[in-house]
């Protein structure tokens, strides 16, 4: 009996089930009604966001596969293509940390070798409370021991990622994540089920009742009674993934798939129904053929379970026995539980007895779509008022910039990365903590650089400036290692999408990535929604979350973001205004969440960015880096940490946006304006690089010198900063470690 | 000159191992799957990296009852060369190669960077071309890499200079800082009393272009090589 009850614990509204009896023309039975709750839940259905989403931009000729597969893919050169993704696991790891974040990595892989690409890099994007709020490093150390746990064993570097604490996400951390893999162009294999007849093959790990209702419970908010939904989180056996991956890709080197897909969210129930959906045709499956880890399990239990590490695939007729002989090299069982047909049902049998029995597009296109109610948000205009007269106290140039290089979000990431194996595979080039992940190519000249941004202060104070922001920074980010800008996936992280408010953060950002993506030339390949991100009512500052893939034709001439040694020419390129609003220094020296972001203008980014990459590619400049968090100051240092000890002395100039003068010396240090880049080259290069960047209208110039053991910085004729770099660079180092070394004294 | 690299199910260095024996070295190298049974004419076998059968139950503890296990054996005991890495080396100890155990880090923590270390023996086929004292940047990557064992098999070792590598500074000084993980007397690496099995945690694989920050360990690679051209070794598959 279907009562309300039911349909409030499948996550079902009344007018959903009616649209439900409206489809099959009939009541569901309670397997069918599992099996609609899961795809039509926000996170398989996207019913919220499929009216914006659709506004990306997601074409260009570099584009080989768009948003709708398991990945997005881009074209390299050389025939090969790079096939990525990013994808959030936000929840599970809320509830149970270490293996929330390891079955997010796991899911994510499985996307890319799906594909039929060899995954090469994993990034990540974390987001936490305050470091000293209580429950924070437990959380923190679950989820990065847990990426490490998955990634080191399967043998997939971690190259990079940024982490940042805010009190939202204090009740609901974000761990979203990115991996990228290489496959021949012409050898991408799709999530498609066709030819009526061809078999249905599972294999992978057994079926458990682990992880039930993921997907549902990805749609609902968190409360007090979260951490009974412990049994929905999955356990991951990256040991599993990885004779996975060898045996997939091996037999997809044999040309014997018709299709393949991983089970992730909604498990069975998602890749047959999707897989039948994009092939135009139907797929039948007998669940008592289903291995099982547990016995005793309904046909509902069986369609919705997320247990990880299980892949289906669709079989070329008469090709069955080499899959199953490779499968069977790498001791893994492939079990055919069903086959193709041509009605386009999704029909599941029990035994031979029919136990559901529902159209594909009843459960895809003909899913909700919503146009949610949208309105401003009450608290923008309070906000978005920022008074640079009545700051108080004003910190020194010295201290100021020791308590940003000291502040979790802008300190050394050293303590996690350190734990992820970044070089497995000998192909990185950059190490973390230099901008961009790069990663060579083996069997090219080419290089992959790539970074994931977002910044969630800024899109709570204007959601369309801050996305745009946050394209500018991934891509800038990626120039910076010298690497023409190609493609991007995004990860939108939101709260609950029925509030007007929250739905109008939405629409902005996506109205903001959308301009940025076009201005930079960097497509939308795919990506992933994740809503509902609240606690008690509570949400998380609304945060897209940017990843972009940028090429090096000749991957020796990357750069990274440190100096190289003294006596080089330090320039800044681009333009300061002093702008403070949302800034880290307002948070960190003031306590102040306020103001307007910084401005951009995309034509000026896109000219830099362009101008960086041709620098890099004429080898003009040994450097650069980005300013992003603490401005031009904390750039500066950033240079010169990591550097053995390279100092450096700048000059630049004084701002009138205050009537205080220590206000007006922090905004030029400290202002984040956009589209801004610390470069340094030799001395007989100068002129060069002077000349191209005045060819292609960015303002250049010359700041000051690499050298010494002192971070010097004047701000219009006065000395504001000067210290020893080893100084700053402690507080940069150590700030992490010592958390964890606190604990444990 | 042919490298035979063995992949266990789990492993995962086991293509670079192969990358750099092949396409940096330029030598001759092929995979052995762990249920062979025959060494295809390896003149060297590299135990690689990874977690073989997934390691939930002990490191290595699985791999060594893989049927090549039995071949590498044979070939060790005959004096063929057969270099360990990192999960290779944990192999190695499992399977009685070499004698001592792994604990996890001190920290508790996998660690993956890049540490020094000081080459004490040069009487190894890995070894062969190194200068003694020599000291190598290379990177480390595991979460159970502290050496191991009772303090009468450590003066063993010691007496009979087996001890291969040891975790130093950058000037190949001996320090608890430059330990990462906690190894008795810094042992990074150890070689068998025939001197021809050598297990190392470091990746020198990792480290043979200099584009990937060193290539400071293609000195062990290249110790074999000349070892086996030279004649000093003489066993084969």
């Amino acid at each position: 009996m279907i009562d309300s009850q039911l349909l409030e614990r499948h996550g079902l509204k009344a007018d959903e089930y009616e649209r439900i009896v409206t489809c099959i023309g009939r009541e569901p039975n309670l397997t069918e009604l599992g099996i609609f709750s899961v795809m039509w839940s926000e996170h398989c259905s996207y019913k919220s966001s499929r009216v914006y989403l659709r506004t990306l931009p997601t074409e260009g000729p570099q584009v080989l596969q768009g948003p709708g597969e398991n990945a997005g893919a881009i074209d390299i050169g050389d025939g090969l293509a790079a096939v990525f993704k990013i994808e959030s696991h936000n929840h599970p790891s809320f509830i149970e940390p270490y293996q929330g974040a390891a079955t997010g990595v796991g899911g994510i892989i499985r996307d890319i070798f799906t594909m039929g690409a060899r995954p090469i890099a994993l990034l990540n994007s974390l987001r936490f409370g305050p470091l000293d709020a209580p429950g924070t490093r437990r959380l923190l150390e679950g989820v990065v021991a847990g990426i490490a746990g998955y990634g080191n064993s399967i043998g997939i570097p971690t190259i990079g990622g940024e982490i940042a604490f805010e009190p939202s996400y204090a009740g609901n951390p974000l761990v979203n994540v990115f991996c990228l893999g290489i496959a021949k162009a012409s050898d991408i294999i799709k999530g498609v089920a066709s030819g009526a007849g061809n078999a249905v093959y599972y294999v992978g790990a057994k079926t458990g009742r682990d992880g039930i209702h993921g997907a549902t419970m990805a749609s609902a908010e968190f409360d007090d009674k979260s951490a009974d939904k412990r049994p929905a989180v999955q356990v991951g056996d990256p040991f599993m993934e990885k004779l996975l991956l060898e045996a997939c890709l091996e037999v997809m080197r044999t040309d014997t798939l018709v299709g393949i897909q991983d089970m992730g969210a909604a498990g069975l129930t998602c890749s047959t129904t999707e897989m039948g959906s994009r092939g135009g045709a139907g797929v039948e499956i007998d669940v008592s053929l289903v291995p099982q880890r547990e016995s005793g399990m309904t046909p509902y239990e069986i369609m919705l379970s997320e247990s990880q590490e299980r892949m289906l695939l669709v079989v070329k007729k008469g090709r069955e026995a080499e899959v199953e002989r490779i499968f069977d090299k790498w001791d893994l069982h492939a079990v055919r539980i069903g086959a193709v047909t041509s009605d386009g049902l999704l029909r599941v049998t029990d035994h031979g007895r029919v136990v559901a029995e529902i159209p594909n597009r009843a459960l895809t296109d003909d899913a909700p779509v919503y146009r949610r109610p949208v309105e401003p948000p009450s608290y923008l205009a309070e906000v978005q008022s920022l008074d640079l007269d009545a700051l108080g106290t004003v910190p020194s140039g010295n201290d100021a910039l020791l308590m940003l290089a000291g502040s979790p979000t802008i300190a050394s990431k050293r303590w996690a990365y350190r734990q992820y194996d970044h070089m497995v595979q000998t192909n990185t080039v950059n190490l973390p903590g230099l901008g961009a992940g790069v990663v060579r190519v083996k069997g090219t000249d080419r290089a992959l650089a790539m970074s994931v941004d977002g910044n969630g202060r800024y899109c709570y104070l204007d959601p369309y400036r801050g996305a745009m922001l946050a394209v500018a920074e991934a891509t800038r980010n990626v120039a910076c290692a010298g690497a023409r800008p190609l493609g991007a996936t995004n990860c939108l992280n939101f709260g609950n999408p029925e509030r007007p408010a929250i739905m109008w953060q939405f629409a902005r950002v996506v109205e903001g990535i959308g301009e940025a993506c076009q201005a930079l030339g960097v497509p939308i390949t795919g990506g992933n929604v994740s809503l509902y991100n609240e606690t008690d009512g509570r949400a998380i500052y609304p945060t897209p979350v940017i990843g972009v893939v940028g090429l090096l034709e000749h991957g020796n001439r990357v750069l990274d973001g440190r100096f190289h040694g003294s006596g080089d020419i330090v320039m800044l390129l681009g333009e300061g205004l002093g702008e403070l609003g949302g800034s880290e220094y307002l948070k960190t020296a003031h306590s102040l969440v306020r103001g307007v972001p910084p401005a951009i203008d995309l034509i000026a980014e896109r000219a830099m960015q362009h101008l960086i990459v041709a620098l890099a590619d004429a080898r003009l400049i040994r450097s650069a880096h980005d300013c992003s968090d603490g401005g031009v100051a904390v750039a500066l240092a950033e240079c010169c940490f990591g550097s053995g000890g390279v100092g450096v002395e700048v000059a630049i100039e004084g701002l009138n946006v205050s009537s205080d003068v220590g206000v007006n010396e922090a905004a030029a240090l400290f202002g984040e304006s956009a589209s801004r880049v610390i470069a340094s080259t030799t001395p007989d290069k100068l002129t060069e690089v002077l000349h191209a960047a005045a060819a292609a209208g960015v303002p250049a110039r010359v700041i000051g010198e690499t050298g010494g053991n002192l971070l010097r910085m004047f701000v219009g004729g006065r000395i504001a900063i000067n210290m020893p770099l080893a100084d700053a660079e402690r507080a940069w180092s150590s700030t992490i470690e010592q958390y964890f070394v606190k604990r444990v004294a | 000159m042919k490298f035979a690299i063995v992949t266990f199910p789990g492993s995962n260095c086991d293509q670079d191992a192969y990358h750099a024996a092949r396409d940096v070295l330029g030598e001759e190298a092929e995979y052995l799957w762990h249920k062979d049974t025959d060494l295809k004419g390896a003149d060297v076998i590299v135990l690689p990296g990874g977690f073989a059968h997934g390691d939930y139950l002990r490191c290595g503890a699985m791999a060594r009852f893989s049927p090549i296990m039995r071949e590498v054996q044979r070939f060790a005991a005959r004096g063929g060369p057969v270099l360990g890495i990192c999960n290779g080396f944990q192999v190695l100890l499992e399977a009685g190669l070499l004698p001592g155990a792994m604990l996890r880090n001190q920290s508790l923590k996998f660690r993956c960077e890049h540490v020094h270390i000081r080459v004490e023996q040069i009487d190894t086929p890995f070894t062969a071309a190194c200068r003694k004292d020599q000291v190598l940047k290379i990177p480390i990557a595991h979460g159970e890499g502290n050496y191991f064992a009772e303090p009468d098999v450590i003066a063993r070792l010691e007496r009979n200079r087996q001890v291969v590598f040891r975790y130093t500074t950058p000037d190949g000084e001996v320090a608890d800082a430059a330990n990462p993980n906690g190894s008795a007397a810094a042992i990074a690496g150890l070689c068998s009393e025939a001197r021809n099995v050598v297990g190392l945690m470091p990746h020198p694989e990792r480290a043979c272009e200099s584009v990937l920050g060193s290539a400071d360990g293609l000195v062990i690679f290249e110790s074999v090589v000349q070892s086996l051209k030279s004649g000093g070794l003489v066993a084969r598959a």
